[in-house]
């Protein structure tokens, strides 16, 4: 029992670092999708292909590969990483941020054009019409699928295991290599759980909080 | 108050607006009715920007808020004098369009707030004291989605009216809706042309246009076909399209 209660706590400390990435990959990666989606769709075509282009490379290739790319390829062009959290920081909310631009994108133009009409007779600009019209409409009818990338993204942040950062499951696996026991897996799954149903009431609790219109 | 010279617009190749000439007068009421596909929201959507013109000029109130691109025969379009411009009309939908994540109340104050730079006090003040007049102080805290849409087109109409236009344009006000809602919208506009506001109506409904219109414009294939006062249009129009349309629709 006591040998239990050592392995949960030693596994929950890689909790730290998974839970680190999932902040600052949330808090990064929203604001930069919305720039990006608003550049996807702006008149601005070199912008436009731009961002693309970015979408078209972060989305078409594995998150594993654009770990290693950032973790032991920047390196060899000369740039330094002090350790792996930065990188692996960095290649999250990249990745995450392409998704949420086309998430973004779907939502701003799922928007009726009646609405820009109107927010255009009464003399909004683009910036105002944004802002207080469109956005606020978009993210009621963005939440299902933002709430999807919010779940992955918990089970993602397992991928950094590889890059040697000490997070829930490499913990874990540590544990079973060493003491030839399969507990300490079932121990990492329950804590996943717990904080992707974390997530999905929070989505639950929003979608609720929006349901107050339409 | 609104003067339209030789505006042309083409979907393609199809000619939507075939230079049109028209002047509007402060407190005129003009009812534009037509065929659909005659080019009659089209007109309105022109003269307030939401439709850009191939040719001609469009000038609200002497300010020159559209004209083709590459005029070189007069000064060039500035970006302030459009939205001065702009600013002195407001519009209304056939579909409402209403913003559904705010409250009636919302609806009338926001624009107020951020375009006009009202204060919060201000804009409701204003927004309840319109809200009374098209009598619907008791939906102020509904969204939009709660309420008939007789009820919806009258907040639009509040909505535009809280910006004080000078000119008002209302596009198939009453398309959208069930039979039994159309009089209390028409009820509103017809409030309005008490106050002589200056009005350009697209409609459909012809007893509301012969009452409270000054000018009647038949419109088809993109021209004015024929202008008048209601009851010559009416009664005794010269051009026979006229009298075959009127017929078929007061049938």
């Amino acid at each position: 029992m006591e040998k239990l209660f050592s392995i949960t706590l030693y596994i929950l400390k890689g909790s730290g670092v998974t839970l680190g990435l999932y902040a600052i990959t949330a808090v990064f990666s929203m604001p930069l999708g919305l720039m990006c989606a608003l550049g996807k769709i702006s008149k601005n075509k070199v912008l436009s292909k731009a961002v693309s282009l970015y979408t078209w490379v972060f989305r078409g290739t594995p998150l594993l590969l654009q770990l290693f790319f950032t973790y032991y390829g920047l390196p060899v062009l000369g740039i330094r990483w002090s350790g792996p959290f930065a990188p692996a920081a960095l290649t999250f909310i990249l990745n995450y941020a392409a998704y949420l631009t086309e998430i973004f994108r779907a939502g701003i133009q799922s928007i009726d054009k009646g609405q820009y009409e109107a927010a255009k007779v009464l003399g909004m600009n683009y910036s105002q019409t944004m802002r207080k019209i469109i956005i606020p409409q978009t993210v009621k009818r963005i939440l299902p699928p933002l709430g999807n990338e919010a779940i992955t993204l918990v089970k993602d942040t397992a991928l950094v295991a590889v890059i040697a950062l000490a997070e829930i499951l490499r913990n874990a696996k540590e544990i079973v290599t060493r003491e030839f026991i399969i507990t300490p897996f079932f121990i990492a799954a329950a804590i996943y759980l717990v904080l992707t149903s974390v997530i999905v009431l929070t989505f639950n609790r929003m979608e609720e909080k929006y349901s107050y219109y339409e | 108050m609104i003067e339209i010279k030789d505006v042309s617009k083409n979907f393609g190749p199809l000619k939507v607006l075939d230079k049109i000439n028209l002047q509007v007068d402060r407190g005129e009421i003009i009812s534009i009715i037509g065929p659909s596909g005659a080019g009659k929201s089209t007109l309105l959507r022109s003269v307030i920007q939401l439709e850009s013109i191939d040719d001609g000029i469009v000038e609200i109130e002497g300010l020159r808020i559209a004209c083709r691109k590459d005029r070189d025969d007069d000064e060039p379009i500035d970006k302030t004098t459009v939205r001065e411009g702009l600013a002195k009309m407001g519009m209304v939908f056939q579909g409402f369009n209403l913003f559904p994540h705010m409250t009636v109340l919302e609806n009338v104050m926001i624009a107020q707030t951020i375009v006009k730079d009202r204060s919060q006090k201000e804009a409701q003040e204003k927004a309840k004291a319109i809200l009374n007049k098209v009598g619907l102080t008791d939906k102020e805290n509904s969204y939009p989605s709660q309420i008939s849409g007789g009820q919806k087109q009258r907040v639009a109409i509040a909505r535009a009216l809280a910006m004080d236009p000078d000119i008002m344009l209302f596009d198939e006000p009453t398309s959208a809706l069930d039979p039994e809602l159309i009089g209390e919208v028409l009820g509103v506009i017809k409030a309005l042309a008490q106050e002589r506001m200056t009005m350009m109506i697209v409609t459909h409904e012809m007893n509301f246009a012969r009452e409270i219109s000054d000018r009647i414009l038949f419109m088809e294939d993109g021209r004015i076909v024929e202008s008048g006062p209601p009851d010559k249009i009416f009664v005794n129009p010269e051009h026979p399209r006229i009298r075959t349309f009127l017929d078929k629709i007061l049938s």
